[in-house]
């Protein structure tokens, strides 16, 4: 009869269980490890996007699980791209970065992620109440944020106080568009083909239609009345599109129907031009790739105003996930990464304080370095993202929220179709008044069509 | 042993029978070509058909429904699609003829023998392989820009001022960069032609005491009038369809002067994301295109010749 | 006319030609030349022929992912083309040598394919493409690009069947398991320079295709959609956008370039008589 030795056998058993969770827990974490996500990413191309996507190797550092792949298509292509995406549901797309103009509406489809509920209150290191407000609220829907801002930003003005000097003039900090006509006409200068201001001309909701209903704003104008009916012609509205196409035609720069903000960065940069309206973002970009005689001559100044202060517009980039990605979770990890007050921090050493995604957080702008570094414009920035007011960006009450663009979705189709008319009066096929009456037409179309107008 | 006669009835079912299984042998060979042709292309077609009965726009509130032909009847009164539909047809036979003459003229020149021809003939077919996007982008900057492009300065030194070429001749714009690409590749066609025509026949014809002019004429003409037609169907068919250079130069503006039907077809889906118009117009391009085709190719005699054995 | 009149008339029809040369050749010239200046000289006034010379914007190309674009776009253009030629030899040979009854509606049918606006098409095939998983693959750019070419081929291959000399038939034995050895072993030799240009045609069409692309795929794409990479928010681009499309052009120029002999003798088998 064999003697059994109690005390050896549980000290084996117990040896051998521990040897087997040992082998469990290792091949556990191998199991997790090759677990590797890989999330695909829709962005813009623009300078702080390209920077991101250089700094990814950071982010593997810190979750080496996840492996990003990035597409970056221009704006007017990346819109119809991930538009066709969501909207069939094809889930190519982790995560996609859209536009303010979006967030509200995707979000009421249904097509992306509720980020407050799935992560933001659970997540206390991203710092959700260091975003500014205003740019928080433009990238969420009923009172949650379905976006991650990565940056946000307003419009100035863009100035060459050399060539103010030159002629005797002075740029004070709020212009009145009245001011800007007329420094425009002094600086226009055929001779060494530079001209007075550069100003968007090119057919597009999103291109000429911004800073132009910006100027309908502060002359006291508006798209729709309550009801809905438009107001292109409407006086004060007749009057700010008149004066934005006289004022392209006499003292800005040549063949203005072609010009987006590309061309005119371009322009000013070059030295062709004494002044240009535009977003904020391009401050950096501009201080980078101005030619060395522009480059220590930059000024800025508030977006012109009229009758109403505060006529900046509003915008912000965001990154959102759409609700048919099957990697939500890594998704978050990405797009609450790329809009931390670390990421800025580490874009801002690696890569240069100037091309930090901007108007995002209130903590950039109290990093001493980034102080130093945009000093000339960090300022008029935020003062200009503060004013701008989405919810009531008019004199008169309107039924709509927008500064720059109006938020229904019907928009994209209608500020085509005016902006085209728009270019065909600065380029002088039409007079800008029947631009507005070709306008009006067809607005009224599809708002009927659409059941706004019965 | 003796062979018994087949009945005539099981002789004829049986020559019936082969005659139906030698036609589809001998139709074999087609087969796989069409059936790849069918399927990739009907499949979407039968889709397309489907959205244009219905109005169906993506980002808009109301879901898709079914309102049959009000898409086809909106867009005769639509003025843009009617338009788009005008400039098409000036700006689509504005390219094929500038490119088919301009391609020619270079053929005929290049067809005689000159130090350095093979040179000139290599340079001057290039432009037709550069990628149309490529040199849409490069074009707007670097070559029509009042400011940093090269005409700008050209015209400048001759004393003609800068041209705004976008704003004051938006479809010259779009017609002299696409004849610039397709008369390289009229040019390839013609010059070829121009190499098959035999050589004994212009030989006896200068005998004969013809001039070259002449000669060209009266019988170099008639024998390229199957290249020529085979040029302008080809070209017409790929300008018809490719917006590259609209899209980028003009974004089909100003006022929508320089829209084809291509470019209004890719706006509504695109751009407006209204797939049952863009669906519906594109129907109807479709069958303007067949419309036009077939009396043409009833006409055109060198490409439908019948050769070989029939 | 007298000999010293022709060789005026020489000289001056050969000067009007190498002005035409030039004017084709001068864009791409200078877009050439552009891709080796900095942005700042790109965009000077007066243009500017002499500056020095940098590499940056070709760093740049490769920095990015070229190779990996470039592959595809290789692989999707030879493979694309080689099914292409596959396929149309024996359907033009079909249309064209012993044609079917109805081979003219074959043909029309064949053309009217490529006659609708491709965007009222697009979003129907992207949704076949994504019911099949074959979205972001370069398989499917495969598949479509078969399709658009094929008619362009078909018509080609078939023009060039039709100029053989029925002689050439009267000579030959033809029954059914014959007609296999017709086609490869005297048609194809015979029209090899037609079949040559065909398929540099198509392989032009599909090397610069972009709209198909770009829509249907993301990640793993060809250069057409490399492109647009370059294409940035708020940078300065012209050169850097000549250095892209130099690059890419280079290897469809240099195909058609040495094909140029055979391109010109494909469409003339009517010569050899």
């Amino acid at each position: 009869m064999l003697k059994i030795n109690w005390r050896t056998a549980i000290a084996g058993s117990r040896a051998s269980t521990l040897a087997l969770s040992v082998a469990i827990g290792l091949y556990g974490a191998h199991a997790a490890r090759s677990e590797e996500v890989t999330l695909t990413v829709a962005l813009a191309a623009n300078p702080q996007m390209q920077t991101a996507a250089k700094l990814v190797d950071s982010f593997y550092a810190k979750y080496p699980d996840i492996k990003v792949k990035f597409q970056t298509l221009p704006e007017n292509q990346l819109r119809p791209t991930v538009l066709k995406d969501v909207a069939t549901n094809s889930g190519q797309f982790d995560v996609v970065m859209i536009g303010a103009y979006e967030v509200p509406l995707w979000a009421e489809k249904g097509w992306i992620t509720n980020l407050t509920q799935q992560y933001v209150t659970k997540d206390k290191q991203w710092h959700a109440d260091d975003l500014i407000k205003p740019i928080r609220n433009l990238v969420s829907y009923k009172g949650d944020m379905y976006a991650t801002p990565f940056y946000g930003s307003s419009s100035f003005m863009f100035y060459r106080k050399d060539l103010f000097k030159k002629a005797g003039l002075a740029m004070p900090e709020q212009p009145t568009w009245n001011q800007i006509a007329e420094f425009a006409a002094k600086l226009d200068n055929k001779s060494t083909n530079t001209s007075g201001i550069c100003l968007r001309g090119i057919p597009g909701w999103g291109q000429s239609l911004a800073p132009l209903t910006t100027v309908i704003n502060t002359f006291g104008g508006r798209w729709f009345d309550e009801k809905w009916q438009p107001q292109l012609s409407s006086p004060k509205t007749k009057e700010a599109i008149n004066f934005y196409v006289n004022l392209l035609k006499t003292h800005g720069q040549p063949d203005a129907a072609k010009d987006g903000w590309q061309e005119c960065l371009q322009l000013f940069t070059q030295g062709k031009t004494a002044m240009w309206y535009d977003d904020t973002v391009f401050a950096g970009p501009v201080l980078d790739q101005a030619s060395p005689e522009v480059k220590n001559n930059v000024g800025f100044a508030l977006a012109p105003i009229k009758e109403k202060a505060g006529s900046g517009w509003l915008w912000a980039w965001g990154l959102s996930i759409p609700k048919t990605s099957k990697h939500q979770d890594a998704a978050w990890k990405l797009i609450s990464w790329l809009t931390s007050e670390e990421y800025i921090k580490l874009a801002g050493e690696k890569a240069g304080w100037g091309t930090v995604p901007p108007g995002s957080r209130e903590s950039t702008y109290k990093l001493p370095e980034y102080q130093k570094a945009t000093s000339d414009y960090a300022d008029l920035t935020l003062k200009s993202i503060s004013a701008a007011d989405p919810l009531k960006p008019t004199i008169d009450p309107v039924p709509y929220t927008g500064v720059q663009y109006v938020t229904i979705p019907e928009f994209e189709q209608i500020g085509d179709f005016t902006s085209q008319q728009l270019a065909g009066a600065i380029s002088g096929q039409m007079s800008a008044d029947e631009a507005i009456a070709a306008s009006e037409k067809k607005i009224k179309e599809i708002m009927t069509d659409a059941g706004y107008l019965k | 042993m003796p062979l018994s006669l087949p009945l005539r009835s099981e002789k004829r079912t049986s020559r019936v029978r082969n005659a139906f299984v030698k036609g589809w042998w001998d139709r074999l060979p087609l087969l796989p070509a069409l059936v790849v042709v069918l399927c990739v292309t009907q499949l979407p077609f039968v889709i397309t058909l489907y959205y244009s009965l219905q109005r169906w726009n993506l980002v808009s509130t109301s879901a898709p429904r079914f309102v049959w032909f009000r898409n086809f009847l909106n867009a005769f009164s639509d003025t843009v699609f009617l338009k788009a539909v005008l400039n098409t047809a000036i700006m689509t036979g504005s390219i094929v003829i500038a490119s088919v003459i301009v391609g020619g003229l270079l053929a005929a020149g290049l067809n005689r023998e000159f130090p350095g021809r093979t040179i000139a003939r290599t340079l001057a077919i290039t432009p037709f392989f550069i990628m149309p996007v490529a040199a849409a982008l490069f074009w707007k900057t670097g070559i029509y820009d009042p400011t940093f492009g090269i005409l700008g300065w050209m015209t400048d030194e001759v004393g003609m001022g800068r041209v705004n070429w976008i704003s004051q001749y938006p479809k010259l714009t779009i017609i002299l960069l696409a004849t610039w690409q397709w008369s390289a590749f009229a040019l390839l066609i013609q010059l070829s032609g121009m190499q098959s025509f035999p050589t004994e026949v212009a030989e006896a014809a200068s005998v004969d005491g013809a001039g070259r002019f002449y000669t060209f004429r009266r019988l170099m003409l008639p024998h390229l009038r199957p290249f020529i037609e085979l040029t302008a169907l080809l070209t017409a068919m790929y300008v018809l369809e490719n917006f590259a250079a609209i899209a980028i130069l003009t974004n089909g503006g100003p006022a929508y002067s320089t829209t084809n039907l291509s470019y209004y077809v890719y706006l509504e889906a695109f751009s407006a994301f209204d797939l049952g118009r863009a669906s519906a117009f594109g129907m109807i391009a479709l069958a303007f295109a067949i419309a036009l085709t077939v009396p043409m190719l009833r006409v055109v005699s060198g490409i439908f010749k019948q050769g070989g054995r029939a | 006319m007298t000999r010293r009149q022709t060789s005026h008339l020489d000289t001056l029809l050969t000067a009007l030609t190498w002005l035409g040369t030039f004017l084709m050749f001068a864009p791409i010239g200078w877009m050439i030349l552009t891709s080796f200046k900095t942005e700042q000289d790109a965009v000077s006034y007066p243009p500017k022929l002499f500056f020095t010379p940098t590499l940056q914007h070709y760093y740049r190309i490769f920095e990015n992912d070229f190779v990996a674009f470039a592959t595809v776009s290789v692989l999707v253009t030879l493979i694309s083309t080689a099914i292409v030629i596959v396929l149309a030899v024996p359907a033009a040979y079909v249309l064209s040598v012993r044609p079917v009854p109805k081979w003219r509606d074959v043909l029309f049918f064949l053309i009217s394919t490529k006659m609708m606006p491709i965007a009222a098409g697009i979003v129907p095939i992207y949704l076949v493409a994504r019911t099949f998983d074959l979205l972001n693959t370069s398989t499917v750019l495969i598949i479509v690009y078969v399709a658009m070419n094929l008619p362009l081929a078909i018509w080609m291959i078939r023009s060039f069947m039709v100029e053989i000399p029925s002689d050439v038939f009267d000579a030959v034995e033809v029954d059914g398991a014959g007609r296999l050895r017709e086609m490869t072993q005297i048609i194809v030799p015979l029209i090899k320079p037609g079949l040559a240009s065909t398929a540099l045609l198509c392989g032009i069409f599909a090397w610069n295709e972009f709209f198909l692309a770009v829509n249907l795929t993301t990640t793993v794409s060809t250069l057409p959609v490399f492109l647009q990479k370059f294409l940035s928010f708020g940078q300065l681009y012209t050169a850097q956008v000549a250095a892209v499309a130099t690059l890419i052009n280079v290897p469809v120029v240099a195909a058609g370039w040495f094909a140029q002999k055979s391109l010109t003798r494909g469409l003339t088998f009517g010569a050899v008589r």
